[in-house]
């Protein structure tokens, strides 16, 4: 049994007056407990509203979720919104892209850790307090009494990130989902943040579902990677097989598309071409076609659909890029 | 903290300095004066100089301004023209009764304006909004006065639920401690007298509460729409936390930082929202001495103590408003 196994969720977005928008379109993927699984795809591929769907995170209003979510065998859609509630936080996590605007501004840190512990465990306030200092120091923040009563403005943009994910592993969730959680920092301190991250799921069994538009942090961390484009998955592999032999070629653009040291010098940066387009045209063929070099007749007929390769991951093409041909 | 208490202070006493200046010049070129309501418009020319001299309003302006001034540090406002008793005694017996009318209005405007205005962003787009939103317009564009005589009208002739004007039921006594009727009552347990004073409280409160309530509403409204949309709302919710901590702690508390900004801004239209309702229900509080003070043949002593006491109640209002902003917000603290 999978800790995850997402069923054709779909998200549709729906404005009186508007057509209907699809943000995600019938996505599948599991997460085994303690695995790392990645989502990947540029802005508007619909990794984060999957997330928020998964969470229970969407607004009220103006969207319509269909699919399942299972988590260890219950459905987290059907879930009443309280059940979810008491979940959120204890069983299953988040963070987010920007440190600084996802903490309150007006609340000190302390009692925004010291909080999860008082709801999901029962804490009380001054206990939550001693507890939230422990986990202040596990995820690395220098004088963590001291913190406690400090605001986020306080604080580096780092050390806000890691009270966040002290925030997020305070009850030891089996889950935790990232959503870009790098993006907002300093170079230097990505990595030292996705050190942590791994350090601290490795140490608590923890499953994370990583969302990133930078293969760099899938190349790092992630145990399977799944490829999403314009809300569908195009392409699912382990790691080694993805970097290796990217078959799909939004895919093999993103991996030819990242920077390398190790280029002749002057060479142009690969770039794919066009972007992605704001309504998801997959009802009249392949989404990527338009930008695709590898299109056939058949890309323009339908969208393909997704099919398990060789190597035991699953494809959403007509006409991959052949396996022998490498990464360069 | 401190050293802004006493930047604060010091800028309170500049203004007021400049405010006393501006009144003081003003109010003498006002046309007609207390000497003609004095005398009548038939007294000779003699008799007004004699008394325009007794009164010191012959001397220059800047001399008098002084003399004032000097009296003034002392705590000497003078002593009114009309009735002759000490200008601070005169303030002091109206004040508490104008305190009391906006203090009552306050609660009435923040204990329900904050609440509709967070029901309202809440349920955006919804009934309750729309109708809450066409309530604060026409809070805002009715007349104070027309409100007043309505409500009076309606709920003192044609409805007999309560008293037309006035603090107190004619022949009901009650023991003078603070000047503030209601909690004059409790102190002195003449529970009989609190209640009949907060009966006669409850419409001019209501009258005059009507704009800082649609004001107080428009701005929670907006407010709390703008919090709604913050990432920490989304995190605290993605803590799993219950929805009154999350309403109380993390929404209200950011969303209140504009409408205490509002509050002291509104103290402005209190004190002259008061002028207006006072007249409406007879309440003899500051409002009426003014009226009765320009009216009554330019009572200058006592109308330049009034005027400096209001303004001096509107920039400590304000101080505390700033003050109470830096205990909310912790960003304001570190300059």
């Amino acid at each position: 049994m999978s800790l995850l196994d997402v069923r054709d969720l779909s998200v549709v977005f729906q404005r009186r007056g508007e057509r209907p928008f699809t943000a995600v379109d019938k996505v599948s993927f599991t997460v085994e407990p303690g695995q790392t699984v990645g989502l990947v795809g540029e802005s508007g591929c619909g990794k984060s509203v999957t997330s928020l769907a998964i969470m229970g995170l969407l607004p009220k209003r103006g969207n319509k979720v269909t699919g399942e979510v299972l988590f260890e065998d219950t459905d987290l859609l059907k879930l009443r919104p309280d059940d979810m509630r008491d979940r959120r936080g204890r069983e299953i996590s988040m963070i987010f892209q920007d440190p600084l605007s996802s903490l309150n501004p007006v609340i000190p840190i302390g009692v925004q850790v010291a909080e999860v512990l008082e709801r999901h465990q029962g804490r009380d306030r001054k206990q939550a307090l001693r507890e939230a200092r422990d986990l202040l120091d596990a995820v690395g923040i220098p004088d963590p009494q001291r913190r406690l009563s400090e605001y986020p403005h306080q604080i580096s943009g780092g050390m806000r990130q890691r009270a966040l994910i002290a925030i997020a592993l305070a009850c030891k969730p089996r889950l935790l989902i990232a959503d870009e959680p790098t993006t907002a920092l300093d170079v230097t301190i990505q990595a030292q943040i996705l050190t942590l991250l791994k350090q601290l799921v490795d140490e608590t069994g923890t499953a994370l579902v990583m969302i990133t538009h930078d293969l760099g942090v899938v190349a790092g961390l992630c145990d399977t990677v799944n490829v999403l484009y314009g809300g569908k998955v195009v392409e699912r592999a382990r790691r080694h097989e993805l970097f290796a032999h990217a078959r799909h070629p939004y895919t093999h653009g993103l991996l030819n598309s990242v920077p390398r040291l190790d280029s002749p010098r002057g060479e142009r940066l690969h770039a794919i071409r066009g972007s992605v387009s704001d309504n998801i045209p997959w009802a009249e063929g392949c989404a990527f076609a338009p930008r695709c070099d590898n299109v056939v007749d058949a890309c323009l007929e339908g969208p393909p659909p997704l099919e398990p390769t060789a190597t035991g991951g699953d494809l959403r093409c007509n006409n991959p890029v052949s396996e022998e041909v490498a990464v360069r | 903290m401190l050293r802004v208490i006493v930047r604060r202070l010091l800028q309170l006493v500049v203004t007021l300095i400049a405010l006393s200046a501006l009144i003081f010049i003003w109010l003498r070129n006002l046309p007609g004066g207390p000497v003609e309501a004095l005398l009548g418009e038939r007294a000779t020319p003699e008799r007004r100089a004699l008394l325009t001299k007794a009164l010191g309003y012959d001397q220059p302006i800047l001399v008098q301004y002084g003399k004032f001034m000097q009296r003034v540090v002392t705590g000497d406002f003078g002593n009114s023209i009309r009735s002759g008793d000490p200008v601070t005694d005169v303030i002091s017996r109206a004040f508490p009764a104008t305190i009391e009318l906006a203090l009552a209005a306050m609660i009435i405007a923040v204990g329900l304006g904050v609440p509709l205005g967070y029901l309202a962003a809440r349920w955006r787009g919804r009934s309750l909004d729309n109708l809450t939103i066409a309530g604060t317009l026409l809070g805002i564009s009715i007349p104070i006065f027309f409100l007043g005589y309505l409500l009076k009208d309606v709920f003192t002739q044609n409805i007999h639920w309560f008293p037309p004007s006035g603090r107190l039921t004619t022949g009901l006594d009650n023991t003078n401690v603070t000047g503030f009727f209601v909690l004059d009552g409790l102190l002195t347990r003449e529970f009989d007298a609190s209640a009949d004073a907060l009966w006669h409280l409850i419409l001019p409160a209501i009258t005059l509460a009507t704009i800082p309530l649609a004001v107080i509403v428009r701005i929670t409204r907006a407010s709390v729409l703008d919090v709604l949309n913050e990432d920490y709302v989304r995190t605290a919710e993605a803590k799993g936390l219950r929805h009154r901590t999350i309403r109380g702690r993390h929404i209200l508390r950011n969303a209140l930082l504009p409408v205490v900004t509002t509050i002291g801004l509104q103290t402005g239209a209190l004190l002259s929202g008061a002028v207006l309702t006072e007249k409406v229900y007879n309440w003899g509080g500051i409002g009426t001495l003014i009226t009765d003070s320009i009216s009554g043949g330019r009572d200058y002593p006592v109308l330049q103590a009034i005027i400096l006491l209001a303004a001096l109640v509107f920039v400590v209002v304000n101080l505390l408003v700033d003050l109470s902003y830096a205990f909310i917000d912790p960003r304001v603290r570190v300059r």
